[in-house]
């Protein structure tokens, strides 16, 4: 139907049916959150695009110091992946048992991923604490800088997630797994995944591809 | 000059000491002043209790339209700053000649020149752009507040925190002297030593989280929270380009972040991201920090293309010309924004078929543009046309941008741009597409929406002064630089040996004499309509004869923006209900869900301004204590659930028979 046709048949009440929203409702809190931090999550991921394209240009600049074969430790690596990947796979547990809301199942199996990620966090400071003490620090060579920067964020954001975790358990405590919550424990566990995919691609991209 | 040595440092003050104080006389009067007049106004609101009502009303509020207002008036006084800055540069250019070394000295025009591009960049064209979208899209896509209103508020506030520490190192300290971009190696600390690059760094790191928050908050508005019947291709231009604006926002902002971030750990940790040695790269940072500036260009421009096509359409009395068109162009140049960030610099030496790629794709980026310029002259074609104040800027912009327009596709040919490359022909080029399309777009903005806003029209008189000293002035203050540039004149020079270029620059210099009279009178315009507000009172809230639906409501709108959510069936949807004879409901209000002001969000910029400083100024533990201050209050933030309330039906009523009373009155 067209505005002019609509203009000749409907009467006064009925136009303002059509054109206002007269029988209006409150709309469910948070109906944006799932898209906002997915386009967070996005950004975030161009942050890493920058850190991986900066190891790509610098990967190669050695400065005449140590490179990836003389200092990567391929069992430690896989090890440190295989405690982030069950990380993963204990936050979706979580998530099961959030569907099943099952508070105490969720709290749990958070608890449980947090254990994983502290693990991965500290295999990942032994490494480095390892690699400063035979003086490959982040000055002294492009290559590791790049290297330092691109691994040290994606350690930085567990950390953070970790922190994000606990937070969470105390108010499922708090709260129990009333919306909000749950809507916060999805953000979490986007996070959580996303990093993971950004870990794959360190691992790949640098680890593997250094030892090649 | 005597090299000062600012090598102190004390543990509880970090660098901070006497040294740090304004040196240079220009600078302690400017702080003398600065001072008391901060003072007065200080006194000023504590004598009339006004610190309450700010608080609770403004600083804490979460209404999209306060929050727009406030970015409007940050956005103004940090362009009274930044002008200052040019009108400096200006006189200083004039009379270094035959010797005379001029009234800056080089530590402190480099400052000046850095200062300027940095605060006009990011301190004025954004929050006038940032606070144009959040003031007019919820109203333009019938919401009531955007999707995230506490993050909005927020997001204000890490700007004005950016602004704040750029203003304050003013007068404690230095800022940069590396140009606005602080292409390292200068930037790195063994050529920038003390706190200038730090400002810098600090200050855009803040604003840019609020900068990219903001972004994300816009878009998961206009995706999620349009009017019914509002499909994407029934959307408002503006709320297009605010769109696609947003949309370049969250794409190029973290590419900022992870730059600076790069330039930070380089001067603070000893890194060798951009170093000359140990295997850096000055060219990756080159290289990084445009594939974000060249997106934020478009970033700026887009939303004042938005304002175009609404003035074009309402003052011509017609239907925008190629809707659909419009929108696939400012899709095309959002895609667009992302090939072209080498050709600012051609002559980096990436070889004839990498530049070619650039400038071609450079080049394309007018196709577009060019459509969207024949869409406005379209629309205008047998308009009924009314040249009120918005459409002069409009009509201004269309000569002023195009003829910048040309000549950025001139730079956009390479062995054109070898020549031309850092001379004065750029300044002049994105003076002209700068301020002769956002700058011009934000008057025409401020003039169309103000009644919106406030209820009352901007005095017109004033309002012509201030557009015909601004427009010739600018042309006075920048085609001398075209001239100068085709000659060869560099840009950032502080004292000149011929003296045959001294008629130019006093040209220029005259020309930005103009504009200062054109801000002055913009001033006035302001004051005199505030003062006569009763005699320029619009009432219908439709003053223009608007097309789009925020001018289907009050002005100024009611918190709640809507009584009742429009419903849209057509492009230009407020028209629409005007042609359909569509009669405002009377009665049958409900009460009404809304979020509730908070002041979270300020508390955490100014712990955010507060680390910042430290940083600058290596007071490791007040930067330890804020950092976790910032963190632990963002997790006691989130223990609060409660953040939205209903505005009671009685005050809908109360509000809205106000409205049918002004209505009346107004004889609509």
């Amino acid at each position: 139907m067209t505005a002019t046709a609509m203009k000749s048949e409907l009467t006064q009440p009925q136009l303002q049916a059509a054109f206002y929203d007269l029988d209006e409702h409150d709309h469910p809190e948070g109906g944006s959150t799932m898209l906002g931090f997915w386009m967070y999550l996005m950004s975030d991921c161009l942050i890493f695009a920058m850190l991986f394209a900066a190891y790509g240009v610098l990967g190669g600049s050695f400065a005449a110091g140590p490179g990836p074969k003389d200092l990567f430790d391929l069992k430690l690596i896989a090890l440190n992946t295989a405690m982030l990947l069950f990380s993963s796979i204990t936050y979706g547990f979580a998530m099961l048992a959030m569907e099943k809301d099952n508070r105490g199942a969720t709290q749990l199996w958070l608890l449980v991923t947090a254990v994983f990620g502290a693990a991965f966090l500290f295999i990942e400071l032994y490494e480095f604490s390892h690699l400063i003490h035979e003086g490959a620090t982040p000055m002294r060579s492009g290559f590791l800088t790049a290297f330092f920067s691109l691994v040290g964020t994606h350690g930085l954001h567990v950390t953070f997630g970790l922190i994000w975790l606990f937070t969470l358990v105390v108010q499922i405590g708090k709260k129990g797994l009333i919306p909000a919550n749950k809507r916060r424990l999805m953000c979490l566990s986007l996070f959580w995944h996303f990093l993971d995919v950004i870990w794959i691609g360190v691992f790949t991209f640098v680890y593997l591809m250094g030892m090649l | 000059m005597e090299v000062v040595d600012h090598s102190h440092w004390s543990p509880i003050l970090g660098r901070l000491w006497w040294d740090a104080m304004p040196q240079e006389p220009i600078v302690l009067a400017t702080f003398v002043v600065v001072a008391l007049g901060g003072a007065a106004l200080v006194a000023g609101l504590t004598y009339f209790k006004l610190w309450g009502y700010l608080w609770k009303e403004w600083f804490t509020s979460v209404d999209h339209k306060k929050i727009g207002i406030m970015y409007m008036i940050l956005g103004l006084v940090m362009f009274l700053r930044g002008f200052a800055d040019a009108v400096m540069m200006r006189i200083q250019q004039s009379i270094a000649f035959n010797g005379n070394e001029g009234y800056l000295n080089a530590h402190h025009y480099d400052q000046i020149f850095t200062a300027h591009g940095v605060i006009m960049i990011f301190f004025v064209a954004m929050p006038f752009v940032t606070g144009l979208m959040n003031y007019i899209v919820p109203l333009q896509i019938g919401a009531r507040d955007v999707s995230f209103p506490f993050l909005n508020n927020f997001s204000f506030w890490m700007t004005t925190a950016g602004a704040v520490l750029v203003m304050a190192s003013l007068f404690i300290g230095e800022f940069a002297q590396t140009g606005w971009l602080a292409y390292p190696p200068l930037s790195n600390l063994a050529y920038s030593p003390w706190v200038g690059v730090d400002y810098y760094i600090w200050a855009l790191q803040i604003a840019g989280v609020g900068t990219l928050l903001s972004g994300v908050n816009l878009i998961a508005t206009i995706v999620k929270m349009r009017a019914p019947g509002m499909t994407m291709m029934r959307m408002p231009i503006f709320t297009w380009t605010a769109l696609c604006t947003n949309i370049l926002i969250v794409a190029a902002f973290p590419v900022l972040t992870a730059v600076m971030t790069m330039l930070t750990v380089d001067r603070y940790l000893g890194f060798n991201f951009f170093t000359n040695d140990f295997g850096g790269s000055p060219m990756m940072y080159v290289n990084l920090i445009w594939i974000w500036g060249h997106p934020e260009v478009y970033i700026l421009i887009l939303p004042l293309f938005g304002v175009f096509s609404e003035v074009t359409s309402t003052f011509s009395g017609k239907r925008l010309f190629g809707y659909s068109s419009m929108v696939y162009a400012t899709l095309v140049i959002t895609i667009l924004s992302y090939l072209v960030w080498l050709h600012h610099f051609f002559t980096m030496g990436s070889g004839a078929s990498v530049n070619s790629f650039f400038g071609i794709t450079t080049m394309v980026i007018s196709i577009p543009t060019g459509a969207k310029l024949f869409n406005w002259l379209f629309t205008m074609y047998r308009g009924r046309i009314r040249f009120e104040l918005p459409m002069m800027w409009t009509v201004a912009f269309m000569l002023t941008f195009t003829i910048g327009g040309m000549t950025g596709v001139l730079l956009a040919v390479p062995p054109a741009d070898f020549v031309l490359h850092n001379s004065l022909f750029l300044i002049a080029h994105f003076h002209n597409v700068i301020i002769g399309g956002v700058l011009f777009g934000i008057f025409a903005a401020i003039n169309f929406w103000w009644p919106k806003a406030f209820g009352f029209k901007l005095n017109e008189f004033w309002g012509k002064v201030s557009f015909w000293l601004w427009v010739p002035g600018f042309w006075f203050a920048f085609m001398p630089l075209y001239i100068l540039g085709l000659m060869g004149v560099t840009r950032r020079m502080r004292t000149f040996d011929d003296p045959s270029l001294q008629i130019f620059f006093i040209i220029a210099a005259f020309g930005a004499l103009m504009i200062a009279g054109g801000i002055g009178a913009m001033l006035v315009q302001f004051a005199v309509s505030i003062w006569k507000r009763e005699e320029l009172k619009d009432e219908t809230g439709d003053p223009w004869n608007g097309r789009t639906l925020e001018w289907s409501t009050s002005s100024p709108p009611p918190e709640y923006n809507f009584a009742f959510t429009p419903i849209v069936h057509d492009i230009d949807a407020w028209e629409d209900m005007k042609r359909c004879g569509v009669e405002r409901p009377t009665a049958g209000f409900r009460p009404i869900h809304m979020p509730k002001g908070t002041g979270s969000g300020l508390i955490l910029a100014g712990l955010s301004t507060v680390l910042g400083f430290a940083m600058i100024w290596y007071i490791w533990w007040l930067a330890a204590v804020s950092f976790l201050g910032v963190i632990g209050f963002a997790i006691f933030h989130t223990f609060n659930y409660k953040r939205d309330y209903h505005i009671p039906v009685e005050t809908v009523e109360q509000t809205e028979a106000e409205r049918t009373r002004q209505l009346a009155a107004a004889g609509a």
